[in-house]
């Protein structure tokens, strides 16, 4: 059935997160952002606490659901949250509204537990997720870039050389969102991709399991960057680090250098992508709204309905971002319901993220210039949402990687036809 | 819950009228265009799927109830054969949707059950005018009430089928507020023109109409007219056939691509032209789940005029957008009226200016 109907319980959590955006997110936003890499423990255990509590009803991360990997035959898939990831889509909206770079700073695994509990083993997932669930708040990490390799993930230089029952990691990653927190700050963990098979390129490639307090594995630098400055980037050097060998995600059957173990890891993205989509939203919305109320403030009410050569460019511009910003937003919907529902994606997942990324770009920038002196003072956040809704257009798959996806499948094009 | 799948009643439904769409409307389209006369038996045809009849209750002689969104999945299918018979099929809906949206009991009684009874018959209405900036809210066509009557004043334009309806349902402002008119085409000061030449759908014949004191009894006027529900709808409409019309260039502008080779290789490995056609069919997903919306929206009642106004200013620029896109991937060949997608890109630019001619 074709319906629009938000379900009730998902609506009444993202009220309660609304408030928390409202009072803790919004007032603290221009602090973190002007103190780069101070971390906002304050927020951070508020928000660990209140996950806690509210148990397995409100989850900001997938989680494992052992019957779900089993049933598809130990490939990938992800755990299945109560209210799925339709319901996790409107609450990253709603703290992304709040600020980026807290949402980004919010405890309960991220990435690197996502990882886990899409190519974990039933063992893995026991032993590294359990943290989560302690008194005190825990971050994972992704590490998948390197200096020289970015959305080419077959490049990736790092090796893990199998030495008795460890494997031996040696590489250098960089751009590991929450890296610091994951390793140094929290006892949690990265994922680390490396190669096993320099030879074998993507084919080669699997990931690792590095904890926090591992020798070998250090924190070298947190980048500066344009935005979400509250949310650490941290570049990480692992030299001789050793693990052991059931940290690496998968069977130790996928450990042998013939498998192609791999490839479902990179399906952890259709389902995190239109995540990614949702935060970006979140951030448009509120620059969005904030146009709209100064606009009102200065006499200026959108009116809706008219032809074009009877509107003024202002509202014109405005009809135009809204209309993008909706149709983006359904966009994100529609791959999170697929997801939960367990309909193969095939390219909606990169379109949500090609036009929330395009989306937020445009909505923030539009509102800086509409707004004139006013929107580029940082006296509002206006202009920090401009500075930090440019990332959603790079992580998680820049727009040009996405579009490539989206090409791909549509044209039925393997990567090879299609480079 | 939210939703993204038709029931299999609506999917069957789809089937049927996307059958229809390819091995008649598709296939008459260029000729149609040409000759600019749509053959009677395609409408015909068309309007045997039963779509409008099966959006009316029986009690005014059809067999179902209006859904919005089922309107939208098939006014988007008739669209991707062709905008001019989609439009020639959907006119008399227009028509009675509107009586049956606004009209009192006696009027839907009266009205519904001669349009949808039997074959399809030009019923049609009268709702754009000429000028460049039309708008629905403050329409030049005015009608002042005299002695019992109304006295219709006005220019209204492309009235499908207007040389041969016998009544139009016409839309005019009484004291600020819109209203709609059934009027018979031979009362006194209606005087209907020389049929429009226009930039696309050139296959349906729309005509110009002066109404010149044209003075009807107070019993023609719709009795609950809810000018947001009636606006709705006609953009919702606007949306879906915008998203059907795009969906067409898409499809044939990446069958061509993979076809067509340049430099070695077809031209959809070429990112310049995989980019385009993956922004297209982004573009086009999106702005099918805001005119879904839309209609949803109608269906359950609320006030959708924004949610349908949003929905079918992005529909139909992403017609545009999408046509000329097609016509630029077929370079020189898209330029020539052997493929279609030059008809395409001049039908989808008069897109918002098709409100009043189809419903959902």
């Amino acid at each position: 059935m074709i319906s629009f109907e938000i379900p009730s319980s998902i609506e009444q959590t993202v009220s309660m997160i609304e408030s928390v955006a409202t009072e803790m997110m919004r007032p603290q936003a221009r602090y973190y952002d002007d103190h780069e890499h101070e971390i906002p423990w304050d927020y951070i255990n508020f928000m660990h606490a209140a996950l806690q509590s509210a148990g397995a009803e409100v989850n900001l991360a997938p989680t494992s659901s052992q019957d779900e990997h089993q049933e598809a035959g130990g490939e990938a898939t992800i755990g299945f949250p109560s209210t799925g990831y339709l319901g996790m889509a409107h609450y990253v909206e709603m703290l992304s509204w709040g600020d980026a770079g807290l949402y980004l700073c919010t405890p309960q695994g991220g990435l690197g537990a996502a990882a886990v509990s899409a190519a974990g083993t039933p063992e893995q997932v026991a032993k590294f997720l359990e943290r989560f669930k302690g008194d005190r708040a825990v971050f994972s990490a992704m590490a998948i870039t390197e200096p020289h390799a970015g959305s080419d993930t077959a490049a990736i230089k790092t090796t893990a050389v199998r030495d008795g029952s460890d494997w031996v990691l040696n590489g250098e990653k960089i751009f590991v969102t929450g890296g610091h927190k994951a390793l140094v700050d929290t006892p949690g963990f990265v994922i680390v991709w490396a190669t096993i098979d320099p030879e074998a390129g993507r084919n080669g490639i699997r990931s690792f399991v590095v904890e926090a307090g591992t020798p070998g594995c250090t924190v070298t630098k947190l980048e500066k960057k344009l935005g979400i400055r509250c949310s650490d980037t941290a570049a990480i050097v692992l030299q001789d680090c050793r693990v052991p060998l059931e940290n690496m995600l998968g069977t130790v059957e996928q450990g042998k250098k013939t498998s192609e173990g791999y490839k479902g890891v990179l399906r952890t993205f259709e389902a995190t992508r239109p995540l990614v989509g949702a935060s970006a939203l979140g951030i448009a919305r509120a620059a969005l709204e904030f146009l709209k109320a100064k606009l009102a403030e200065g006499g200026i009410e959108i009116r809706y309905g008219l032809p074009l050569s009877r509107m003024t460019n202002l509202e014109a511009e405005v009809v135009e971002l809204e209309a993008m910003l909706r149709s983006a937003w359904l966009l994100t919907l529609r791959a999170v319901w697929m997801v939960d529902n367990k309909i193969a994606i095939n390219a909606e997942s990169s379109m949500s993220k090609i036009k929330a990324g395009d989306a937020v770009v445009k909505i923030t920038q539009k509102a800086v210039e509409l707004l004139g002196p006013m929107g580029y003072s940082r006296e509002h956040l206006l202009e920090k949402w401009f500075r930090d809704a440019k990332i959603n257009d790079l992580y998680e798959g820049t727009g040009q990687i996405n579009r490539l996806i989206v090409a791909r499948r549509i044209l039925g094009y393997s990567r090879h036809e299609l480079s | 819950m939210f939703g993204f799948e038709p029931t299999a009643e609506q999917k069957m439904l789809v089937e049927a009228v996307r059958r229809y769409a390819e091995n008649d409307l598709r296939a008459a389209a260029h000729e149609a265009d040409e000759s600019g006369e749509l053959p009677r038996e395609l409408i015909e045809k068309g309007w045997e799927l039963g779509v409008l009849q099966a959006s009316v209750p029986e009690a005014y002689g059809g067999f179902g109830e209006r859904s919005a969104v089922t309107g939208a999945l098939a006014a988007e299918e008739l669209a991707w054969g062709d905008l001019s018979g989609a439009l020639a099929i959907m006119a008399p809906g227009a028509y009675a949707l509107s009586v049956l949206l606004s009209g009192s009991e006696d009027q839907k009684s009266k009205l519904i059950p001669a349009v949808i009874e039997g074959d399809w018959q030009p019923y049609t209405t009268a709702f754009m005018e000429p000028d460049y900036d039309f708008y629905a809210g403050e329409m030049r066509t005015t009608a002042v009430a005299s002695n019992g009557d109304y006295l219709i004043t006005g220019q209204k334009a492309r009235v499908a089928f207007g040389d041969r309806a016998r009544t139009l349902l016409t839309f005019a402002r009484v004291e600020g507020q819109i209203e709609a008119f059934a009027v018979p085409t031979d009362t006194v000061g209606l005087r209907v023109g020389e049929r429009e030449t226009l930039l696309g759908i050139q296959a349906l014949p729309t005509f110009p109409v002066t109404y010149n004191n044209v003075r009807v009894p107070a019993s023609a006027r719709l009795k609950g007219m809810d000018p947001f529900k009636i606006l709705s709808s006609f953009d919702a409409a606007i949306g879906a056939l915008s998203v059907g019309l795009s969906r067409a260039a898409y499809e044939y502008a990446l069958d061509y691509a993979k076809d067509r080779e340049a430099f070695g290789s077809p031209i959809a490995q070429k990112q310049a032209i995989a980019f385009m056609l993956a922004e297209m069919a982004t573009e086009i997903d999106g702005a099918r789940l805001m005119v879904w919306e839309a209609a949803w929206e109608i269906d359950q009642g609320k006030d959708a005029s924004r949610t349908a106004f949003l929905a079918r200013t992005n529909a139909a620029e992403t017609a545009m957008m999408v046509t000329d896109r097609a016509v630029q991937i077929l370079g020189g060949h898209g330029y020539i009226r052997e493929h279609p997608v030059e008809r395409w890109m001049r039908n989808a630019r008069g897109l918002s200016t098709f409100a009043g001619l189809a419903m959902v």
